[in-house]
């Protein structure tokens, strides 16, 4: 059976003697180099080549041809020989091709004594090379096999001869050139090998006639760089050429980097670029700060290690070495200190000039109050993708701030904390102050939500059991745009629960049947939020059981939850509403160093999305929700 | 110009203009176990991985590796864990990626690490290396074939350290054995 090889692969020969087929389809010569265990040929009389066809178990022909036979007897290839190499050259001096990628792939084929195939291997993929070690024959642990080289020379014949060890190579390649008739079509000529050919080896005369003319027998023209060809892939990065640098490629080197600009972020919509924007800031924030920290870290560490050496060196106590030793520590930490300042500096002013571009370019739902994207408020056709509930910073990135940004519908529902926990001193006067600054960010939030949506799309509801919060709700009850006026007492908180409890029953089984539009008609299909003032005030078991209910059912059938609430006066029931808490994002009124990022998990310091005092935004935008509202109705 | 190491030997290197490195990425790139036979699924598959460990003098600090895949201060990213290699010869299967102009001021080294999570040697796995590039233009500093290597799991590729205002690499190429980069931290710190 005959093997098919590739280039690299190697096959046992069965057969000591053997013919080599080859066939070009131009004429070129054939030849065979003797190696030792290392491949080096030790001499010019150690090749088969035209001149010379005949060596002790290697035969070949005498010229250039199309097609070649070599007869091959490794019986009677000398002992010191470990490798024949078959090699193939185009003739110089002729009309004819200088590259072997002109013409057809060599073909070469091994037969055993008896014509039969043994191996067969179709040399392609060449392309300067003038020159080429087709075949290895070669002993292994006794035996011999075969291995598909391929192996071009681009320098032709004296680059092959080179690479084997050859001294003097080019000469040598120009002599064997120079025997044969340069030019002849001849076909192939088996029949006419004509073994007194050694009385004219050129080898027994003292020098090649002609040779130091053909030094350099590589034809002009034709690449003449030496050595193996690079078979590495074309289109891949060669090392050997760069690309050559583009100065405009590394803005940040020169410390100039681009301008930055709102919507740089992949999303399909501006909407989405900016989210994503945004929430890269956040991370790239969080990360900077992350390295100024650890660096701070680590200095303050190494630190307190040098002085702990300083004072555990008995000489170094007593001397002025102490004091030293202590100042050099102090230095090297202050050091590295001001570098990761100066790091994290550069980083912030990166970050805020971004902000101060990103800022301005918000829509209303991502936007800050104050920003001018309100005062063109118009009822908004789509939902938006996300919403701002406040802004996050760090105390070393000051004034920079991070909006956040969460993604509607809410997933969890959220906590507005009206506990006087973690406050700063002297911000609220007393606890009624702060439950009532709670109840600001809820219906600022809520204004917000119902806002952002379009008409009919949103409503919101208000559990206010002891009437605490009417102050706080003037803005949403004043524009009319409560669903239902504030339920107050046991009894409206019951009603209201009920009523939600029921729809998010009915919507889960409708969405459950795949039927979405048999709910009935007094099913408000609206995204529901629920505002729940002074939890647990007013709620009973039952009432409880409810709303943890809605807390956990709710977010996936569009009915939301905001319980404005201080944990302790529920601390009642025990740990059984931990869960509910757990549950729910906690907000609150006055900034609060409570949120973690989800990359390192920094503290960050949230505040809520106030509107500015004074300002009469919300009653603006609130009037046109409003008068959308009627129309809509 | 690229570097063909065999194990243990070490060179230096900085960018040939005179600059220094801004961003480097350590490729690994392997072929998946052969398919054998009517339940071929059996074969067990090939998993390498690559982590980098970054040091604040001799201190390990943070490590990038399957389970934690950016370093927290983000100058170090890793694209993913690939649990097989890849079916195609070339490509980066996984690749840790860093940004030295990010990396902290406190940082002074970081460390590159193959393993054998799935514990075959490098003698078993096809096709495997691993390369170093600078990311800015795509050059290729160092190259290490790693199948057919020996009876080790892992190797310890490469650091990339501070020198002067910039940072310079060497290539480590020391075997090692272990699962995971915590394996390998005795065999990391005589480098440092």
């Amino acid at each position: 059976m005959t093997a098919e090889l590739v280039r690299g692969q190697n096959h046992p020969l069965p057969q000591v003697r053997l013919e080599i087929r080859i066939s070009v389809g131009v004429p070129v010569l054939a030849g065979a180099t003797l190696g030792d265990e290392n491949g080096t040929v030790r001499g010019p009389q150690l090749i088969a080549h035209p001149g010379a066809p005949t060596l002790p178990g290697v035969e070949v022909s005498g010229q250039a041809a199309a097609e070649h036979r070599l007869a091959v007897d490794l019986s009677a290839v000398p002992e010191a020989v470990h490798r024949v190499g078959v090699f193939l050259a185009l003739p110089i001096g002729t009309t004819g091709p200088l590259r072997f990628g002109a013409v057809p792939a060599p073909r070469t084929a091994v037969h055993g004594p008896d014509g039969t195939e043994i191996a067969r291997y179709t040399v392609s993929g060449l392309d300067t090379e003038a020159a080429l070690i087709a075949l290895e024959l070669y002993r292994r642990q006794g035996a011999w096999k075969i291995r598909a080289m391929g192996q071009g020379y681009a320098g032709g014949l004296p680059a092959l001869f080179a690479d084997q060890g050859l001294p003097e190579a080019g000469m040598l390649a120009a002599a064997i050139h120079g025997t044969t008739n340069p030019g002849p079509t001849a076909a192939y000529d088996h029949g006419t090998h004509r073994a007194n050919d050694a009385a004219r080896n050129p080898y027994d005369t003292p020098a090649p006639e002609g040779a130091p003319a053909l030094d350099t027998p590589a034809p002009a023209g034709a690449p003449t760089l030496g050595g193996p060809i690079d078979y590495s892939h074309p289109r891949r990065p060669r090392h050997t050429a760069p690309p050559s640098p583009t100065p405009a490629a590394c803005p940040a080197a020169d410390g100039q980097p681009a301008p930055p600009v709102a919507g740089d972020a992949v999303g399909w919509s501006m909407e989405e670029r900016l989210y994503n924007q945004v929430w890269g800031m956040f991370e790239d924030l969080a990360r900077a700060m992350a390295a100024y920290r650890g660096a701070v870290d680590f200095a303050d560490t190494r630190l307190e290690r040098e002085l702990d050496q300083a004072l555990a060196d008995p000489r170094a106590r007593l001397g002025d070495g102490n004091a030293a030793a202590r100042e050099a520590a102090q230095t090297r930490r202050d050091q590295l200190v001001d570098q990761a300042r100066a790091v994290l500096d550069r980083d912030l002013a990166q970050l805020t000039a971004e902000s101060e571009v990103v800022e301005p370019a918000l829509p209303p739902a991502y936007a800050r109050w104050d920003s001018p994207a309100w005062h063109g408020y118009r009822v908004p056709a789509e939902p938006p993708m996300a919403l701002r509930l406040g802004d996050l910073h760090l105390p070393e990135s000051l004034p920079l701030r991070i909006p956040l940004l969460v993604r509607l519908p809410l997933e969890h529902g959220l906590w507005i904390d009206s506990g006087a926990t973690a406050m700063p001193e002297g911000s609220f006067a007393d606890s009624t102050a702060l439950r009532q600054a709670a109840m600001e960010t809820a219906v600022a939030l809520a204004a917000r939500l119902l806002a952002v949506h379009p008409a009919g799309e949103f409503a919101v509801r208000v559990i206010d059991p002891a009437g605490a919060g009417t102050r706080a709700l003037w803005p949403l009850t004043g524009a009319g745009v409560l669903a239902a006026p504030p339920a107050t007492g046991a009894a409206g908180v019951m009603d209201v629960l009920e009523r939600l409890t029921r729809r998010v029953d009915l919507v889960q089984m409708a969405v459950r049947g795949g039927a979405a539009g048999s709910l009935p008609d007094d099913v408000d299909t609206a995204r529901q939020l629920l505002i729940v003032n002074d939890f647990p005030h007013g709620f009973d078991d039952r009432a409880i059981t409810r709303l943890r209910y809605l807390a956990d059912e709710g977010p996936a059938v569009g009915v939301h939850l905001v319980l404005v609430a201080d944990r302790a006066d529920a601390a009642a029931y025990g740990p059984l509403l931990d869960p509910l808490w757990r549950s729910l994002m906690r907000l609150t009124p006055a900034p609060d160093e409570h949120f973690a990022d989800p990359w390192v998990g920094h503290a960050w310091t949230y505040e809520p999305a106030l509107v500015p005092v004074g300002s009469r935004i919300v009653e603006q935008v609130l009037a046109e929700v409003a008068a959308a509202l009627i129309k809509h109705k | 110009m690229s570097v063909n190491l065999s194990k243990g030997q070490a060179i230096s290197l900085e960018k040939n203009d005179g600059g220094t490195l801004t961003a480097v990425r350590m490729g690994l790139g392997w072929q998946a176990a052969k398919r054998r036979g009517l339940f071929g699924s059996r074969t067990k598959e090939i998993d390498l991985d690559a982590s980098a460990v970054l040091f604040a003098e001799k201190q390990p600090v943070d490590v990038v590796f399957f389970r934690h895949l950016v370093s927290d201060d983000g100058s170090v990213r890793h694209t993913g864990d690939n649990l097989v290699g890849g079916v195609g010869q070339g490509g980066d299967d996984e690749a840790i990626l860093v940004d030295l102009q990010r990396v902290p001021v406190h940082i002074d080294q970081i460390v590159f690490t193959v393993n054998s999570f799935t514990g075959q040697t490098f003698q078993e796995v096809e096709n495997a290396f691993c390369r170093l590039v600078d990311e800015s233009n795509g050059q290729e500093l160092a190259r290490y074939t790693l199948a057919g290597g020996g009876e080790y799991t892992a190797q310890i590729m490469a650091k990339v350290h501070r020198a002067g205002s910039g940072w310079t690499m060497t290539a480590l190429g020391t075997a090692a054995n272990g699962r995971t980069f915590q394996d390998l931290m005795p065999a990391i710190l005589p480098h440092l």
